[in-house]
């Protein structure tokens, strides 16, 4: 059924084995921000628990850049447990015993959405290069006709970390009755110059691997693995804090006693990035994580709304609840506070929590209380404002 | 959200809020009076704390409260946002109370404001005879630590009121064990620990 599409990266198609898939955008295909009409189109999406009988206990969670929706079980690629599994699970904060867990790969990534692997139905050749850019406006609008598909009305929560927070701002912005309650964590309303630069960096080495060959590398059986890899290694170091970086290699050296007077990684800061990036390319696209990029650099929620955030929750039913981390730098608490500085003047029920931890922007994804305590008080009040009671 | 029994000085604030209203408590610590107005009165109530620990055990409580200062965050809000703005025991710690006041009252359509009264007899006697910066139980601080910069008496903040156009729709006075006292304003400027306000804009 899905020739039309594409033929898959086997990538693709272990993923899309292991959750489920939607072709939208067949009658009506997705009017994206460049203008361009995309559609047919996949949604590939991973889902939790059951759906309860009044359809109000779905929880959407967003995925950020590099991620994916495999939230809560061992990735079909990697084998390594899910990346919010302190998170999501039985017996955790959102446990499908109580709510219908929803993750779907954003539109432009490479486990199963479409994306620029994907073959236009124009031309029946693949997009590559010539993929519409999607913004973070078009991966919401991509998973609202998912959520219509699977005849979801609206959401309970809506909740992401760094990209996924964007698209939690996103949502609550642009679907305010469909969105009862939103986590944006570690995020910002907008993309940053400081946070555009690295993107930047990443993609020039990606474009400037021989072997991406303007994009096209899926013809020529080549993959810009080394672009990719150095794209990653890059990115990775934002993620992290200065002290995380202390603290766990400091100066040390890597299966060696002295300085090796050479170009090997000798420290062992260096043999961690190497690793992280060369296990990436195993998972990860090179087209998908210029276009991913490009969304995020694109991201300027005010920018939508005569210049002035607050517009963008004008009214809004929604309650909110904010979270930033000390020692994140990539999205620092202060990109946080203006977003609950427009909330508070668009009079919205807004709670906001800075975390102590010094773990930088990855923070999110790790095992950090202070988040888990926040999370499960503000989902335990808005339970009970939205009738599902106090539950366990 | 369970609530458990109030500060009787916090009961009585709660006392003046209508039910399913909304309302919003300056400064609003552990969150008590938070959580009593939600359970109990169904009141759509949002906090503001400077301590960020404060906070984090309040949203973890299920309560919508944001990390903020009195003196300089009230200004985000429009016109109009709440029924109440509610500012217990904090007035005399901001820097600017009549503009923090002020914020208040184009907020809310009402404030409630409760302080410490330093013409108090206990303080009055402690000063004049002790020759000693008053400490009692609800200014426990010493001169140096306190975060108390600027105590006013209940006669004070009626002064300001006037001068502010500020209508005061009921004034509350406490004796020091917090139960209300009903007597001529001079006296009660005495004999009144502290003091409960409800203004409006006149």
């Amino acid at each position: 059924m899905s020739v039309e599409l594409d033929d898959l990266t086997d990538a693709e198609r272990k993923a899309l084995a292991r959750c489920h898939q939607a072709i939208l955008g067949r009658r009506r295909p997705l009017r994206l921000d460049c203008g361009v009409e995309l559609g047919p189109y996949r949604m590939a999406y991973q889902t939790y628990g059951r759906l309860n009988a009044d359809k109000s206990n779905v929880v959407l969670i967003c995925h950020a850049l590099s991620l994916d929706q495999f939230v809560a079980e061992e990735h079909p690629l990697t084998g390594k447990e899910g990346w919010w599994d302190t998170l999501v699970g039985p017996g955790k904060v959102i446990d499908p015993a109580r709510y219908f867990i929803i993750c779907a790969n954003v539109l432009g990534g490479c486990l199963g959405s479409t994306g620029p692997m994907a073959h236009d139905p124009a031309t029946g050749r693949p997009w590559n290069l010539r993929f519409p850019v999607v913004t973070v406006a078009d991966m919401v609008r991509a998973q609202a006709e998912l959520l219509d598909h699977l005849g979801i009305p609206d959401l309970f929560c809506v909740i992401g970390g760094s990209m996924g927070g964007m698209q939690v701002l996103e949502w609550a912005a642009s679907y305010p009755e469909r969105v009862f309650s939103a986590v944006p964590i570690a995020c910002a309303a907008r993309h940053s110059a400081q946070n555009i630069a690295f993107h930047e960096v990443g993609r020039q080495a990606i474009m400037a691997d021989p072997e991406w060959k303007g994009g096209d590398y899926r013809l020529h059986n080549t993959v810009p693995a080394r672009g990719l890899a150095v794209a990653r290694m890059t990115a990775h170091i934002t993620y992290l804090s200065e002290q995380a970086l202390q603290r766990k290699f400091g100066r040390s050296l890597q299966d060696r006693d002295a300085l090796g007077f050479g170009f090997d990684a000798d420290f062992q800061v260096e043999s961690y990035l190497r690793h992280q990036g060369s296990t990436f390319v195993d998972r990860f696209d090179a087209n998908s994580y210029l276009y991913i990029t490009r969304a995020m650099d694109y991201f300027d929620l005010a920018a939508a709304h005569d210049g002035v955030l607050a517009k963008a929750f004008t009214g809004t039913p929604t309650r909110f609840c904010l979270m930033s981390f000390t020692s994140d730098w990539l999205f620092p608490t202060r990109e946080s506070r203006e977003v609950v500085h427009a909330l508070n003047a668009a009079a919205a029920n807004v709670s906001f929590v800075e975390v102590e931890s010094d773990k930088g922007h990855d923070a999110f994804l790790l095992d950090e209380p202070e988040m888990f305590r926040t999370l499960q008080g503000f989902l335990k009040g808005a339970a009970i404002v939205r009738g599902l009671g106090e539950g366990a | 959200m369970s609530a458990t029994p109030i500060r009787v000085d916090l009961q009585l604030i709660a006392d003046m809020v209508e039910s399913k209203t909304r309302a919003l408590d300056v400064g609003c610590g552990d969150g008590s009076l938070l959580a009593y107005l939600a359970s109990f009165k169904r009141v759509d109530a949002r906090g503001m704390e400077l301590s960020q620990a404060g906070v984090n055990a309040c949203v973890a409580n299920g309560l919508s409260v944001i990390q903020g200062d009195a003196d300089t965050d009230l200004g985000d809000y429009p016109n109009d946002a709440f029924d109440y703005v509610i500012l217990s025991q904090t007035l005399q710690a901001t820097r600017e109370p009549r503009e923090v006041l002020r914020q208040m009252l184009r907020v809310g359509k009402r404030a409630i404001v409760s302080f410490p009264n330093f013409a108090h007899w206990q303080v009055r006697l402690r000063l004049v005879f002790g020759g000693r910066m008053p400490q009692t139980v609800s200014l426990p601080y010493k001169w140096y630590d306190t975060p108390n910069i600027h105590l006013c008496s209940i006669d004070d903040f009626r002064a300001l009121c006037r001068d502010m156009g500020v209508h005061v729709e009921r004034a509350i006075v406490l004796n020091s064990k917090s139960h209300p006292i009903h007597m001529p304003p001079l006296l009660a400027n005495l004999i009144g620990e502290q003091a409960v306000f409800m203004l409006r804009r006149d």
